[in-house]
């Protein structure tokens, strides 16, 4: 564009409205683009199928006291623990407001007995330890992820290693006592 | 203006001074590439090309997420594109009217070529190479068309890989080995899949090698005559402006078709699942293979049909030696010209010939298209290029321009 500016000998007013089109044509161009872009990008969301796996439902009925099952919930797991009326003592009696990231038990559960969250460490995405009754349970009794040695306790919060936060609770609603819809 | 380089201009200049890949880009289609001044729109069609093999490298890149090449799954997953992901349908209905559009206007620049005598020296490499791209084009066309795994893609895969077993001898072996397997199967839907996914990138490669053949004798221009440094202009912005003409009522014709007529030039055959054990009663191959169908279907024999319909092609590879004129354009070309237009609606009659059953008169017609195409190149061109008189040639390219308002 230079050499052919550098050229013109057309009148000022006539170069003004020549450089005027040629800005409004590249900024509609770009613009053209920009916004055919999307529905390209878009299509790597998830689709319609994806999302409509968003929920599901479980009966707890054959979970007894002190047992742990894991129900997969959009490719992750979700960890559902029958707590033991020890280990629902021992998850509220201890000072919540001290810990890392801090949250009542009353806060993290909707029945008392069962406290339902993912089960994917909040740090990088391991699976902790803990559901398994052969498996390690960390020092504070909850879950612990291998990876990098996040420890949890029974209210699955974060209590030492560098995870940030507690395992996440997920949305959930009790449809009748035993039966639970995740999602 | 000071003389004082800014921040931005240094930067840009330490940076071309270790990889000059912007001089590189505006010596290729740039302001320092100079072309004819007079070239016309049909010169368009190569910046189209490649236009085009961009928007199906995406939308290919983009689909191939989405799409799962097994024969329990191709189909149903293809159905999801459509149905489930987000804009799947607009993605998949570029790509397949993306892969006709290609065609279109690859076979328009072809016979831009043929007209204006672009495969004349020096430019027979760049013509070679422009070859090699429309039989990768017609390689991956043909295994993408198979991906969807529909009827017509299970059935065009088994026929057209037949064609292999021709070849006197080892030709059921070749069969296998292409199948990987005793029919056309998950291991050879698996391959397609592949192949597919690799040849647009030989592709690029090879319209790499076109272009930098293109930039030794320069471009072609519609008087055919090699153009003198004065009548050059530089390709930017004098073409780039043009070709984006080009490029927004190409894209116009392109997106009516993929939002108003998406499956005008599809199959609805295409649109059953493969079943190995049923064939449907007519099955033709996508429109851009028809004329090369209908010469394979014009001769009895399996053997010389074959190598008739590839001959059709690799015949192109000798043309600038079949062409003994050394005119090249068919404005100055009188007996030329004529051909040329006659071979064009060979062409066409035998596009026609191959979308009908092959008996009675489509299958006469076929024999005489036939005929007359290997006639246009083997007899014809190289007769004409020595007993026709072309008209004068003008001394240079302004010649015709000037000398208009003088008639």
């Amino acid at each position: 564009m230079a050499d052919a500016a550098e050229n013109q000998t057309v009148p000022t007013e006539d170069e003004s409205r020549r450089d005027f089109l040629l800005h409004a044509t590249v900024a509609t161009g770009a613009v053209g683009v920009a916004m055919s872009m999307w529905p390209l990008i878009n299509s790597m969301n998830p689709a319609a199928d994806t999302l409509a796996l968003s929920s599901v439902e479980a009966s707890l009925a054959g979970l007894e006291e002190g047992q742990a099952i894991t129900i997969s919930w959009r490719g992750k797991p979700v960890f559902v623990r029958y707590r033991t009326a020890a280990e629902i003592e021992g998850a509220r009696s201890e000072r919540w407001q001290d810990m890392p990231d801090p949250q009542s038990d009353e806060e993290r559960v909707q029945n008392e007995k069962y406290l339902i969250v993912i089960g994917v460490c909040t740090h990088l995405g391991c699976i902790p330890l803990g559901q398994k009754t052969t498996e390690t349970r960390g020092d504070y009794g909850g879950y612990f992820c291998p990876c990098h040695g996040s420890h949890y306790d029974l209210s699955a919060r974060i209590r030492r290693g560098p995870a940030p936060t507690n395992l996440e609770v997920p949305e959930y609603t009790f449809l009748s006592e035993t039966n639970i819809r995740i999602g | 203006m000071s003389t004082e380089k800014g921040w931005g201009m240094r930067a840009f200049d330490w940076f071309e001074e270790r990889l000059p890949i912007v001089s590189f880009i505006d010596n290729s289609v740039g302001s320092k590439y100079p072309a004819p001044k007079n070239l016309n729109y049909f010169w368009n069609f190569g910046a189209l090309a490649g236009l085009v093999l961009v928007i199906m490298i995406v939308t290919g890149i983009l689909l191939a997420m989405s799409y799962t090449p097994h024969v329990d799954h191709a189909f149903q997953s293809v159905e999801r594109i459509m149905r489930d992901v987000n804009s799947g349908w607009l993605l998949r209905y570029m790509h397949a009217n993306g892969a006709s559009f290609f065609f279109i206007v690859v076979y328009i620049h072809i016979f831009r070529g043929l007209y204006y005598g672009s495969y004349k020296s020096p430019r027979e490499v760049l013509w070679w190479l422009g070859i090699i791209i429309m039989l990768l084009m017609m390689a991956t066309a043909f295994m993408g068309y198979v991906l969807p795994w529909g009827q017509m893609s299970f059935w065009g895969a088994t026929v057209i890989t037949n064609l292999f077993s021709a070849v006197p001898l080892i030709g059921d072996k070749i069969v296998t080995l292409l199948w990987g397997g005793f029919s056309v199967d998950n291991a050879t839907l698996n391959r397609f899949f592949a192949l597919h996914y690799l040849l647009p990138f030989v592709l690029v490669g090879v319209v790499v090698l076109h272009i930098w053949a293109l930039h030794i004798p320069g471009s072609n221009n519609p008087v055919g005559i090699d153009a003198a440094p004065q009548d050059k202009i530089p390709f930017h912005p004098y073409y780039t402006v043009k070709d984006m003409f080009g490029v927004g009522v190409f894209l116009l014709a392109y997106f009516t078709v993929v939002f108003w007529f998406p499956n005008i030039m599809g199959h609805t055959d295409n649109y059953i699942p493969a079943n190995p054990l049923s064939t449907p009663a007519h099955i033709v191959p996508e429109w851009y293979f028809l004329p090369f169908y209908a010469i394979l279907r014009s001769i009895d024999d399996k053997l010389t049909g074959v190598i008739l319909m590839f001959g059709s092609i690799l015949i192109l590879f000798v043309l600038p030696w079949l062409d003994t004129s050394r005119v090249r354009s068919a404005s100055f070309r009188p007996i030329y010209k004529v051909l040329f237009w006659v071979f064009l609606i060979d062409c066409v009659v035998l596009t026609w010939c191959g979308a009908q059953v092959a008996e009675g008169l489509p299958l006469i017609l076929s024999r005489v298209g036939t005929f007359w195409y290997f006639f246009h190149f083997l007899v014809l061109l190289p007769v004409i290029g020595w007993i026709e008189t072309p008209k004068p040639l003008p001394i240079s390219i302004s010649t015709p321009v000037v000398a208009k308002p003088a008639e």
